[in-house]
């Protein structure tokens, strides 16, 4: 277990220098000088070279790249244009996009789940044929226009619900969640109709499986033989799904936020590029790619917790 | 399928299977519908000019924001007076050319990469994965919106972002095919006659893991698709006045109450296109790769 665990961290590790790398390069590759942006409308030579000597932008790109790093794993992300911590800027919005992520997690794992097992234990039958052109009609809508269509008709027609927004959780809970409730489904309806197929076809595979069949032939009842056996194997397939599809949460948080107005997270990316904020963009970018891969390989630990076969076959 | 019938085509056994392919495509009603929806929607964005009731950017300022069904225009006008309809045919193009110019740079890059990881394998195999890993940590969006930041908004670098966001994927499903087809017997009689590799890849694995690619690829086009719509929306692709669905929706957000249906037609639009290539691609998967379920 200790070589697996080891052996998982030192590949995540490798992956999240690389991205870093990336990330340090393709905001440099941007075109235009930083320091003349940082000098506003100074153009003077002396103070220019005062600028670059003071960022650092005088040195090589390996030793900016160094400086720019080790600053980055001690939590300092820089300033951005209007000189305030991408840090700290980052660590406010973050928790309002973790809400809606959350929030959107427990509608799409609810409705997939369960879609997904009510179509494999009814398979061929008319409510399988329906919950499976659902998980269809799910992965083929734009998310972004379900978001429009439920403000027009539950916002400005029926006023059941706010347009947009944002209220904290702890100034008012209940309109907190008033607030919520659109987005969080607009972003739980994509992940459910990946997470329904997923559980549908691993529930198949387990409902024919040798286990189930002696589970059958020892007069287990039907209720514990799906249950007990095929649910609880085929949700541990369906575990690392949630962990790949988190990309397409972060991607989906960043257009949810636009269409209602959410300060979060990914509303800021968008302001980031907007207003041609480089620092903030390259430390938002890089929080983005370290959650992604801090989250699969807790994914991955938790996956090999539960299915010890993985640990002896798994070579990386 | 009886035996008098495939004794009766069997002299060619390509043909014979191309017969068979096509017959279990054509049981599948929602695949054939996937498919004619399809075609319908590529054939608008080739012969917009043609099928298009007005140009794209023709106003009448005499009938702006006018409803649905008035004379002339069948799904009525927008805020500058210009017609819907021909609005959503112009905009087919960007969206189609997005979906399928996107889904071919993914192949491109995927495929050769992919092969090379499986079949090779040895120290090449693990650095691809990690390289694979490092792309994956960029969801798409993050992604197109670096990209948008570095060279521009564009249609073309829409279609780039896309292109690149949807390659790591592909590279863990061609590697893993390349992987598979490897052990095959075919393959080890052909290392024993001394074919060379590239003859080996080119000529054995490449065309047995074709049946894959193509299911993959139109599986693909619908969310390429979507992404154009979400990165025009968000003004990151397609620059107005150039139709594109996304931009519609985007112009359509300052009207939800005078006039929501300009909100609801492009996104009838994305949606009815994407849905037709995921009808098709199940269609194809159920066809031609009978093991996988979905």
């Amino acid at each position: 277990m200790g070589g697996f665990l080891l052996r998982k961290v030192g590949a995540a590790l490798i992956v999240l220098i690389l991205a870093s790398m990336l990330v340090f390069a393709g905001v440099r590759a941007i075109p235009g000088d930083p320091a003349i942006a940082l000098g506003a409308e100074n153009r003077d030579p002396a103070v220019l070279s005062a600028i670059r000597h003071k960022y650092g932008l005088d040195k090589p790109l390996p030793v900016q790249y160094v400086n720019w790093l080790s600053l980055a794993v001690r939590g300092d992300l820089g300033t951005d244009e209007r000189e305030l911590s991408v840090s700290r800027t980052i660590v406010q919005r973050l928790p309002i996009t973790l809400e809606l992520a959350f929030l959107a997690i427990v509608i799409g794992t609810v409705i997939g789940i369960g879609a997904g097992i009510l179509a494999a234990v009814r398979h061929g039958k008319p409510s399988d044929y329906a919950s499976t052109t659902l998980a269809l009609v799910g992965l083929s809508v734009p998310h972004f226009w379900l978001g429009i269509v439920m403000i027009i008709y539950f916002a400005v027609t029926l006023h059941w619900l706010p347009a947009g927004g944002y209220i904290p959780f702890t100034h008012n809970p209940v309109q907190n969640l008033e607030h919520m409730l659109m987005p969080a489904i607009v972003l739980g309806t994509g992940l459910s109709a990946v997470l329904m197929r997923q559980m549908r076809s691993s529930m198949l595979a387990s409902l024919g499986a040798d286990y189930v069949r002696t589970a059958r032939a020892k007069g287990l009842s039907e209720w514990s033989v799906v249950g007990k056996h095929a649910v609880r194997n085929s949700l541990i397939t369906v575990t690392t799904v949630v962990g790949l599809q988190l990309g397409a949460l972060i991607s989906g948080a960043v257009i949810t936020e636009q269409i209602f107005v959410i300060p979060g997270f990914g509303r800021l990316t968008i302001d980031a590029v907007n207003q041609r904020d480089y620092a903030l963009l390259q430390g938002v970018v890089l929080v983005a790619a370290a959650g992604y891969v801090v989250v699969n390989l807790l994914v991955d630990v938790a996956y090999s917790l539960l299915n010890p076969r993985i640990r002896v076959s798994g070579s990386g | 399928m009886s035996y008098a019938d495939t004794a009766a085509v069997a002299i060619n056994p390509r043909a014979r299977r191309r017969r068979l392919l096509r017959k279990r495509f054509l049981r599948r009603p929602l695949a054939v519908v996937g498919l004619l929806a399809a075609l319908a929607f590529i054939g608008a964005a080739v012969f917009a000019p043609v099928v298009a009731p007005y140009s794209a950017s023709a106003t009448d300022f005499n009938a702006t924001l006018a409803p649905a069904f008035t004379p002339h225009h069948i799904l009525g006008t927008d805020e500058l007076g210009r017609d819907v309809l021909s609005r959503i045919i112009w905009g087919s193009r960007a969206s189609i050319q997005a979906g399928v110019l996107a889904t071919l740079l993914a192949m491109v890059i995927a495929v050769p990469i992919g092969l090379v990881a499986g079949y090779y394998r040895g120290w090449i195999d693990p650095v691809i994965a990690r390289l694979t890993d490092v792309l994956l940590a960029f969801p798409f969006l993050i992604v197109a919106v670096g990209l948008a930041a570095i060279l521009g908004p564009s249609l073309t670098n829409a279609t780039l972002a896309l292109g690149i966001g949807a390659a790591p994927g592909l590279i863990r499903i061609a590697r893993g095919e390349a992987l598979a087809l490897r052990e095959e017997d075919y393959v080890r009689a052909a290392v024993a006659n001394g074919a060379s590799d590239p003859a080996i890849l080119a000529r054995h694995i490449f065309p047995n893991m074709l049946s894959t690619l193509i299911v993959q690829a139109t599986v693909t086009i619908p969310g390429a698709i979507i992404g154009e719509a979400v990165l025009s929306f968000l003004g990151l692709g397609v620059q107005p006045p150039t139709p594109s669905w996304g931009v519609m929706l985007a112009d359509a957000q300052s009207y939800l109450s005078q006039a929501p249906r300009l909100a609801l037609y492009p996104g009838i639009a994305i949606f009815a296109c994407s849905l037709s290539f995921n009808l098709l691609g199940d269609g194809l998967r159920d066809v031609l790769d009978p093991r996988t379920t979905r």
